[in-house]
């Protein structure tokens, strides 16, 4: 190793790097499950497929989840954001298709508005963000649950093309699934934001010494976290082709996807970790919700399994570490 | 001179030693009075404090592991699985009740030390790991009454939540409940401020390296709130099984309610301060708003908006307060 390699901010603690070994682990899985079960049609295309549409709903929520973990926060109020998404955009909408657009706008500002909410109130008001985020995540659930009881509009056909359409053999929904993946890549390693990101989440009185307006970068985080969580809403309200104010918590959004940061590798401390490493982790709870099916597991035991794999694979990360955690 | 001196030197020390949750539950608790008379008289009091006993028992647990640094998210689950277990252990059977109950309070414990374990050894955040338990527990519980409860609780189990004594000096009546919640909170009192367990679970919140280093067994502390938590929970459930049916969402959000009514009740989250008198008046905060939203006519899903409007209201004057003095 060179000394210009040895001063390097960041050692690599392991050999290979977590996104690598759950990757390989998730395709394992998949194939010997596949296989097991005398189900080979789920290796081909069209089971490769709907396995990786498995992931869309929880992948676009939890890339923005990997902002506000990264930056050292956390979110509890996506999966009531994205709730209010999905009705406010089929509310909108009323199945007609030059509703399209200012359905989409809106839902995009007020995703936008509770992210600089959730970060103002952790930056400025010195809220602690699990409180900060589950108080508006209520206030949010409150609101919406009072106006709307059931279903409430419908998308257009048009706009189920989100969930359903394909390109090729690539749904649009998989495919935007990967571009918004790069895209928050690029965002975290290629620009000036992304660096003052992982500086606040390691160290934010660091951060702060040293120039950096860490408010301003944790609402920034906070409002990327919940355009993501916007975008969630509206996948899901062009795959159930209408929304109610129940889809994002009967989905457990808030805890899968953090569950799935962490797995992926980055601390929940902040300031370590990056976006491939959740998407490995959406495939990991894609590829189990899969074998699942395939096994037959039935519905109850399988929350329970959920549950013990989500401590399991965490644990796997911080049972090494010295750190006295709480 | 001197005399008015003296007077004003102590009012700091005086006005510390009130709780400031105590103050508010008055001022709450009087409006509600004012808006409905009945709520002043005895039994109106009295039925008041049943209500709010398993909340507050609940906090009253909570308030252990949040003053040792740590959350505990499974409270909510347990209860379900309080109510659900006991309606299939005594199968209907009131001469089962006493094993029953034994044995609940046998699960209680055996998911309170794994949890604690979980933490301790595993290193994992215990926001994670009691969120794994969240959903095990649940899927338990799902599973265990096969999806749909069946049955019903009998009668000397449901005592504890709805049995009442009449014709009581002063009080007129006098719930099961309440001596339930007087003996819980006793026992909390003494132990978190009366033992020196207490003084390890505030070392251990306040600095964990710190209390290691001065001996205290951090891991056993651990294990130790998060065993009284699930206790707590038990008992929290086996009252709310005598208010109502058996039904699998009784436990649903109670962990949240009984986090934010520790938090209202001056309770620091990432540990080392808090006092069980502040997560009981904070609980009886809670319920007095849901009472006076409920007086107001207001519907009530802007419950949960109100309690995030709370919650977030309650850290912000604190940490408010705490920049204040330095």
């Amino acid at each position: 190793m060179s000394s210009a390699e040895a001063v390097a901010p960041a050692p690599r603690r392991r050999g290979v790097n977590p996104p690598v070994i759950l990757l390989v682990g998730s395709v394992a899985l998949y194939v010997s499950v596949a296989l097991a079960t005398g189900q080979p049609m789920m290796l081909h295309l069209d089971g490769i497929v709907g396995l990786l549409q498995r992931m869309v709903g929880l992948g676009l929520v939890a890339i923005g989840q990997t902002f506000a973990i990264l930056v050292g926060s956390i979110d509890l109020s996506v999966a009531n954001l994205i709730s209010v998404a999905a009705v406010l955009a089929s509310y909108i909408m009323q199945g007609r298709p030059d509703m399209m657009a200012p359905a989409v706008a809106a839902v995009l500002a007020i995703s936008a508005i509770v992210g600089a909410i959730n970060g103002a109130l952790i930056s400025r008001l010195e809220v602690n963000p699990l409180i900060a985020t589950l108080g508006v995540g209520l206030f949010l659930q409150g609101i919406l649950s009072a106006s709307f009881t059931n279903f409430a509009g419908s998308v257009p056909k048009e706009f189920q093309a989100v969930a359903y359409g394909t390109f090729g053999a690539a749904p649009y929904s998989v495919i935007g699934l990967f571009v918004l993946a790069f895209l928050a890549w690029l965002l975290l390693r290629a620009t000036k934001f992304g660096a003052h990101l992982y500086a606040v989440g390691g160290n934010s009185e660091g951060a702060r010494l040293a120039g950096i307006r860490t408010d301003r970068v944790m609402i920034g985080a906070h409002t990327l976290c919940s355009l993501c969580a916007g975008l969630t809403g509206l996948y899901l309200a062009s795959r159930l082709r209408s929304g109610a104010p129940w889809v994002g918590r009967d989905g457990v959004y808030d805890l899968e996807s953090i569950a799935v940061v962490v797995i992926g590798g980055t601390l929940l401390a902040g300031g370590r970790g990056g976006v491939w490493g959740t998407l490995a982790g959406v495939l990991l709870f894609a590829v189990l919700d899969a074998s699942f099916n395939m096994l037959g597991v039935s519905a109850y035991p399988k929350l329970v399994l959920r549950g013990l794999i989500v401590i399991a694979a965490v644990a796997v990360y911080t049972v090494r570490s010295k750190e006295l955690t709480a | 001179m001197t005399l008015a001196l003296k007077a004003y030197a102590h009012r700091p020390a005086l006005a510390r030693r009130i709780n400031l949750a105590v103050v508010v539950f008055l001022a709450f608790y009087l409006v509600i009075g004012f808006l409905q008379p009945a709520y002043l008289e005895p039994a109106g009091i009295m039925n008041f404090l049943r209500r709010a006993a398993p909340l507050a028992i609940l906090a009253a647990g909570q308030v252990f592991v949040l003053v040792s640094g740590g959350f505990d998210l499974s409270v909510g689950s347990l209860v379900t699985l309080t109510v659900i277990g006991g309606s299939m252990l005594t199968a209907n059977d009131p001469s089962n009740t006493r094993w029953a109950i034994l044995a609940l309070y046998g699960i209680g414990l055996a998911v309170g030390l794994i949890n604690g374990a979980v933490v301790a050894y595993l290193r994992t955040p215990s926001i994670i790991a009691t969120l794994g338990a969240l959903l095990a527990i649940n899927g338990v519980a799902m599973t265990w009454c096969g999806g749909s409860p069946r049955g019903y609780l009998p009668e000397n189990f449901r005592m504890f939540g709805r049995f009442v004594f009449h014709d009581v000096p002063f009080v007129k009546i006098f719930p099961v409940a309440i001596l339930v919640l007087a003996v819980v909170a006793a026992l909390a009192w003494w132990g978190l401020h009366g033992t020196v367990f207490g003084r390890r679970v505030f070392a251990v919140g306040d600095n964990p390296r710190a209390a290691q280093l001065a001996g205290v067994r951090v891991d056993l502390t651990r294990i130790g709130v998060f065993v009284i938590s699930a206790l707590a929970a038990v008992t929290a459930g086996i009252l709310l099984g005598g208010f109502g049916g058996v039904s699998v969402d009784v436990g649903a959000g109670l962990e949240l309610q009984a986090i934010a009514a520790c938090v209202v009740g001056g309770v620091q989250l990432m540990g080392g301060r808090g006092t069980v008198v502040g997560a009981i008046a904070g609980a009886l905060i809670m319920t007095a708003l849901f009472t006076l939203l409920i007086l107001l006519g207001w519907p009530q899903p802007l419950k949960d908006t109100a309690q995030g409007l709370i919650l977030i209201i309650a850290v912000a004057f604190g940490a408010w307060r705490r920049r204040r003095a330095g």
